[in-house]
């Protein structure tokens, strides 16, 4: 990214004064970040400010948005970046004219009973006074921080004062002491959204002040896009990776249909059609490309060093059920058991990851990982399904905590399914260190492939529904 | 209220589409304030049923305009949505002319006169200006979007036996997506982009008051903050505005004074259009309603 494209780096004067060089490398960054603004568009920004009244944050930020966000993945880019151009301005110049806030700015906490602002931020995030509840959060943060717990991660310091304060949303408990009579009015999420973010912009005004920088500019789209790392995480994010996800596979087929290389000649039909021209074969028939819908059989590893990557896994194959001719789902600790029922019935990522791990029946004795006795069991009870036109994938770190692999037993699997795929959602580099075996299993897989980010699950899922494997 | 003339500030956009029954938030006020300032059609996106079409009949009868409505589906082409030569007209006018030369006629049977207008070609060619409204444009082919990009930009048409057909009038363009598959990037430039999302529940209230003002404040509330529970399960349809609003109806009309787990129960089927969702709905939000005797 070229130095002007920075707003915050060590840059000794501002650039050319104005508002236009501003909102041009506004407009820089959001295409380093993949949202494509044309020139076009930026004349239609200009324009668009040229009719809006700019002290109104408001207007000016939804004027600026419907002009270059056009869409929702645009949107939420633009929102992000959109803070750190336009509202961090006055912390950027702080910093380099060394003003700081004095003491006196949180003056009134010292004073302030933590039971009594709990009930005044009550009262403001009700009433949805936005100016009061900045304040109110400035001297929650005071409060908070003299009690010596802020962790100085901002996510983790907004959950914890949040708890602190007792606020929750929905109905709220009745307040100690009163008779009960006045019943409190109840909190809804937005409200209650409107505080955190109060809270985590105020937060983050402290760090900036504290450090004397900025937050870095990064790139956000690579960060975004790793898979989610606890059950916990935003379903929304599944959601979306899916979404693309299916968008992407469904242009797939049409693809394939299109291009007439390498198809087959259907003989029975060429023979008929050739009795029009007195049995000499004129036109040759082809077999139709169909897309490949194939049987599959996913088994998940969910000892608790991956459980959560497996999870959003297994989440995603089922929400992409319409790929897949039949899909089956098994979950393997010590044991393996079929899981395929819970996902059809629980919709709620982490409902279906608690059912896993209280309903696979899985752990035996110690909770570690036995591929062997996995793949033992698997031969045993379930290989008399697979036949060569199934797709097993497994989705495992091939860490055996030092027992017996069976890669055997695991190249009898292989043979008996038309194909096998591996995933390890351990980085490459790993495989192979420590006690996982993943050689012995490597060579009787039709693919192994490592798989952490999205990216590499949507090249994966191309794959099996019979796309042409990318490049590594 | 009919004054076809550009409004002077988003407050007044906003008061006008209120006068209209339609509540817009900041930023749909904001866009059509803009889009009839700047000329440009908008774009609005955003789940079914959060008043995306109503948006555009609200703009008619806030500005006065016709509304012109082309509704797009899968196969939808020129001589639907823009013009057609009228060829039965066209042979009678050549079996008519009998003696008259070929030179006459060929000149002739190509006129304005044997154009049928289709609803694109009626919003350019109309002396007042309109509402036009390009419905869930997502349903059509990319190639039905390319057609479409000369009269987003330039307000005009080329029929190759006429020439250009530049627009009398400057209408007001709204075309509206479900988001079923992503528009082409041409497209979007060209418009203005507004995503319309469920409202807030303040918002929602005010909306369900609007039209169904005899209902109770109270039962108001309580009716779509259990529309907003439902909305937060993961359903396959998730209920629309228009439902909660056909839902607040229903309730005057069974004259409930509560949404307790009967009501509920009984007339649920109006928010929840889905089988499976039926089932997780009344699970999930009806043990949270308290049984009749207790409400």
């Amino acid at each position: 990214m070229s130095p002007t494209a920075s707003p915050y780096g060590q840059r000794a004067d501002a650039g050319p004064p104005g508002l236009a060089p501003k909102l041009l490398g506004f407009c820089e960054e959001l295409r380093g970040e993949g949202v494509a603004v044309g020139t076009s568009e930026i004349l239609d920004a200009f324009a668009a400010l040229e009719q809006v009244p700019w002290e109104s944050q408001d207007d000016f930020r939804e004027a600026l948005a419907a002009t270059i966000a056009k869409s929702q993945e645009d949107r939420r880019l633009f929102e992000l970046l959109f803070e750190r151009w336009f509202f961090r301005a006055a912390e950027a110049e702080a910093i380099e004219r060394e003003v700081a806030e004095e003491g006196e700015r949180h003056e009134g906490a010292e004073r302030l009973d933590i039971d009594e602002l709990r009930e005044q931020i009550r009262q403001a995030i009700v009433e949805g006074n936005d100016g009061e509840m900045r304040d109110l959060a400035r001297l929650a943060i005071a409060a908070f921080g003299r009690e010596g717990e802020g962790s100085g991660v901002v996510g983790v310091d907004v959950q914890r004062i949040r708890r602190t304060l007792e606020l929750t949303a929905g109905p709220q408990p009745q307040a100690e002491g009163t008779d009960g009579a006045a019943e409190r009015p109840p909190i809804d999420r937005d409200q209650l959204n409107r505080f955190e973010r109060h809270l985590r912009r105020e937060l983050e005004r402290d760090l900036i002040e504290r450090t004397e920088t900025l937050p870095p500019s990064r790139p956000l789209a690579e960060l975004d896009r790793a898979l989610p790392t606890s059950p916990t995480q935003d379903l929304a994010a599944v959601h979306r990776a899916v979404s693309q996800m299916k968008r992407r596979l469904a242009t797939l087929g049409h693809e394939q249909r299109g291009r007439k290389r390498a198809q087959t000649v259907d003989v029975r039909r060429t023979m008929r059609a050739s009795l029009e021209t007195g049995g000499v074969p004129m036109h040759l028939r082809y077999r139709p490309k169909r897309p490949r819908r194939p049987e599959i059989y996913v088994l998940c590893d969910v000892s608790t060093s991956v459980t959560s990557a497996s999870v959003f896994f297994l989440s995603v194959l089922h929400a992409l059920h319409d790929s897949f001719r039949k899909l089956r789902s098994f979950v393997f600790i010590e044991r393996i058991s079929e899981v395929t029922e819970i996902f059809e019935h629980e919709r709620d990522f982490t409902a279906i990851a608690k059912r896993v791990s209280s309903e696979g029946g899985v752990a035996d004795v110690s909770g570690y990982t036995d591929y062997g006795r996995v793949w033992l069991e698997f031969l045993a009870e379930i290989s008399e399904d697979l036949d060569p036109r199934s797709t097993v994938i497994v989705l495992g770190d091939a860490r055996t905590n030092g027992r017996e692999p069976h890669a055997e037993v695991f190249a009898q699997v292989a043979e008996r399914a038309g194909r096998l795929f591996w995933l390890n959602p351990e980085p490459k580099l790993y495989w192979n260190y420590g006690d996982s075996v993943m050689a012995a299993y490597e060579r009787w897989c039709d693919g192994a492939f490592e798989c952490w980010t999205t990216r590499h699950l949507e090249n994966f899922v191309n794959i099996v529904a019979g796309g042409v494997p990318a490049a590594e | 209220m009919a004054n076809a003339r550009t409004p002077e500030s988003v407050a007044e956009t906003k008061q006008a589409l209120a006068e209209a029954s339609y509540l817009a938030d900041e930023p749909a006020a904001l866009v059509s304030f803009l889009a009839q300032r700047l000329g440009k059609p908008i774009l609005v996106e955003g789940p079914a049923g959060v008043g995306k079409t109503e948006l555009a009949k609200a703009l008619s009868r806030a500005s006065g305009r016709e509304l012109i409505r082309l509704q797009c589906y899968e196969g939808l082409d020129e001589a639907k949505a823009l013009y057609e030569w009228n060829y039965r007209k066209q042979l009678l006018r050549i079996q008519a002319g009998g003696e008259a030369g070929w030179e006459d006629v060929h000149g002739d049977i190509f006129s304005e006169e044997f154009l049928l207008e289709r609803p694109l070609m009626q919003a350019i060619a109309s002396a007042e200006p309109v509402v036009l409204l390009i419905d869930e444009i997502d349903k059509t082919d990319q190639e039905f979007e390319a057609m479409l990009l000369e009269l987003l930009s330039d307000f005009q048409i080329t029929i190759p036996e006429l020439g250009q057909v530049a627009a009398s009038s400057m209408p007001i363009v709204v075309l509206t997506s479900n988001n079923s598959r992503e528009l082409t990037e041409a497209l979007k430039r060209r418009c203005l982009y507004l995503w319309l999302d469920y409202p807030e529940l303040e918002r929602e209230m005010e909306i369900v008051r609007l039209h169904a003002p005899d209902l109770p404040e109270a039962l108001a509330r309580r009716l779509v903050e259990v529309v907003r529970m439902v909305r937060d399960l993961d359903l396959k349809k998730p209920p629309s505005i228009a439902e909660t609003i056909d839902w607040a109806r229903t309730l005057l009309l069974m004259g409930a004074e509560d949404i307790d787990r009967e009501t509920f129960e009984q007339s649920m089927s109006i928010i929840v259009k889905h089988r499976t969702d039926i089932d997780l709905v009344a699970e999930r939000v009806g043990m949270k309603l308290s049984a009749p005797q207790a409400g």
